[in-house]
């Protein structure tokens, strides 16, 4: 069985968000990248799927649309025990700019499961593994907050809007992953980090693919007014601001 | 042309969610001067369907298939492009929640479609089609431009103030040409006896300041007689003091309640993250420093186990 998983690149989650150039662009400046939270999760359980010999996991291979600048958070991905990678070289101009670039590359580089993260920590669109999933025209399963493989076969819990479902799905198939599927996110160990230098990172050319949308530009959110405080022996204050002025008890 | 609302049902009731789409697409009907089409899927009576109806759907299209019982992603977004095709519609709604998250990025692809996922409000214009959503989990916002013939939109829960607005309306019963279903479900496990966090208007939320997972006594009784569900922090769920479900924050549920009361919880900018969008926020932390209470509109600096309990008997004295 392969497996791929869809890496984005995302700033930290404990980034400020700034912009430049007329609030038109991300502020780079002093950001420290990494891999996308979800994604790492999903990392993390195909990771832990193969090390059992019976699951016959041969290949995890992550991939990322995106320039040179993503490597290093590649390598961190071939660290914590991916076995090769692939960028193709190109910037990201939308989820289905990004989606359209993975599904080509799997037209020729056929892969059993595809997981990607419920959401990018930037652009927070949910969109790239269910598009991956309907060019190729092959089944997905959305949050996903369990995975294990019995004699073959996948089986998958999904979160659904107010309880749980176990599904099984054929292969090749799109799973897009969430909190749940693994627990903590694993960490490269010292040996991990010496072997990823070694392991084939593949920089693959871009298709020609149309945009469909346009970022014009970013805004602030709006600040708050300041916290109202109440002493803690005057509870009864608040719940009459709750009901009263804020109403909403 | 049209404007398309995929609704959703739980057992054949409609969610509140369904109507707040419906009205959604209503209002974008009106800026593009067309009508609302509505689509429901599952086994849906008439008097249910009318409903729709009351949040200004001009027109019903119900689709009950045995073969879409259960969720499959592949089969459901050949249905609603079916609907979409059949309806000329140039924009369609869905929620963004687990179905709609599932759905949308396949319909895109399908009918190249651009997809503006977890809009807040109404487009600022429909000529370029220009849509605002939040951007680095609400740390900031982005207008965005959809560029292609037809829109999709994900509306962000209880995101969008909506109103009853009658109107005639006509319910069509519609078979559509369903494929080979790929997903099978051998297992539902639904929440019972409890409010969904996802769905509640009140939330009450525990973090760390807690201090340990059997001192969950008072935030469960407030949660109760405020009719309200539980969440927590991050650290309180790795620590296993409360189940991971209930986790909320940038990895975790993100939530819009009515009222979210954070109990113990410092505010990391993770968990701000998940409940930011909340319409009013409590704090009762005993760190004057805390960054809560920078995301707050109510705040008690206190020890939360010692301040719940006169929550507690303040709220029963006015139900």
């Amino acid at each position: 069985m392969k497996i791929l998983i869809c890496l984005s690149n995302v700033p930290d989650t404990t980034t400020k968000a700034k912009f430049v150039n007329d609030n038109t662009a991300f502020d780079t400046t002093g950001v420290q990248w990494i891999i996308n939270p979800w994604d790492e999760l999903a990392l993390t359980r195909a990771i832990e799927l193969k090390t059992d010999a019976a699951n016959t996991i041969e290949n995890i291979t992550v991939i990322t649309v995106g320039g040179k600048d993503a490597e290093p958070t590649m390598r961190k991905a071939l660290a914590i025990g991916a076995d090769d990678a692939v960028r193709i070289d190109v910037e990201p101009k939308d989820a289905y700019f990004v989606a359209a670039q993975i599904a080509e590359y799997l037209k020729s580089n056929p892969f059993d499961l595809i997981f990607s993260g419920i959401e990018s920590a930037d652009y927070n669109g949910s969109a790239v593994g269910g598009m991956v999933a309907e060019f190729l025209n092959a089944p997905s399963v959305s949050a996903v907050s369990g995975l294990n493989i019995e004699g073959g076969q996948v089986k998958i819990t999904r979160d659904i809007d107010g309880g749980q479902e176990e599904v099984s799905v054929e292969m090749p198939a799109v799973l897009t992953v969430q909190k749940g599927i693994a627990k903590e996110p694993m960490i490269a160990a010292m040996r991990g980090i010496m072997m990823a230098r070694k392991k084939p990172l593949n920089v693959v050319a871009p298709v020609e693919v149309e945009a469909l949308t346009e970022i014009v530009n970013f805004e602030m959110p709006q600040p708050k007014p300041a916290c109202k405080m109440i002493e803690p022996e005057n509870v009864k204050e608040l719940v009459d601001l709750l009901q009263n002025e804020a109403k909403v008890i | 042309m049209s404007v398309l609302v995929f609704t959703e049902n739980w057992d054949g009731k409609f969610k509140k969610m369904s109507f707040e789409l419906v009205s959604y697409a209503s209002k974008i009907a009106e800026m593009l001067n067309t009508q609302t089409v509505a689509l429901s899927i599952g086994d849906v009576q008439e008097d249910e369907l009318k409903k729709l109806g009351n949040y200004a759907a001009d027109k019903i299209v119900s689709v009950n298939n045995d073969k879409l019982n259960n969720l499959d992603n592949q089969a459901y977004t050949s249905v609603i492009a079916e609907v979409a095709t059949k309806e000329e519609a140039t924009v369609i709604i869905i929620a963004q929640n687990n179905m709609g998250k599932a759905l949308a990025p396949r319909l895109s692809v399908k009918l190249k479609a651009g997809l503006g996922a977890g809009v807040s409000k109404l487009p600022a214009s429909v000529e370029p089609f220009t849509i605002f959503k939040k951007v680095y989990s609400g740390k900031a916002y982005s207008n965005v431009v959809i560029k292609s013939d037809i829109k999709i939109l994900t509306l962000a829960q209880n995101s969008f103030e909506f109103e009853e607005n009658a109107k005639s309306h006509a319910i069509e019963n519609f078979e559509p040409s369903v494929g080979d279903v790929k997903t099978s479900v051998s297992n539902v496990q639904k929440q019972t006896g409890k409010i969904l966090l996802n769905d509640a208007e009140i939330v009450i939320s525990g973090g760390r300041g807690m201090k340990s997972g059997d001192q969950w006594a008072p935030i469960e009784e407030l949660a109760e007689v405020l009719g309200a569900a539980t969440a927590c922090s991050r650290p309180v769920s790795d620590e296993g003091w409360r189940p991971h479900e209930e986790h909320t924050g940038q990895t975790g549920k993100i939530i819009a309640p009515n009222l979210y009361i954070a109990a113990g919880i410092s505010g990391a900018i993770q968990h701000l993250a998940g409940i930011s969008s909340s319409k009013c926020i409590v704090a009762i932390n005993t760190d004057k420093d805390a960054p809560i209470f920078e995301a707050a509109d109510y705040g008690i600096i206190g020890d939360a186990s010692k301040v719940l309990p006169d929550f507690i008997e303040a709220v029963k004295e006015i139900k």
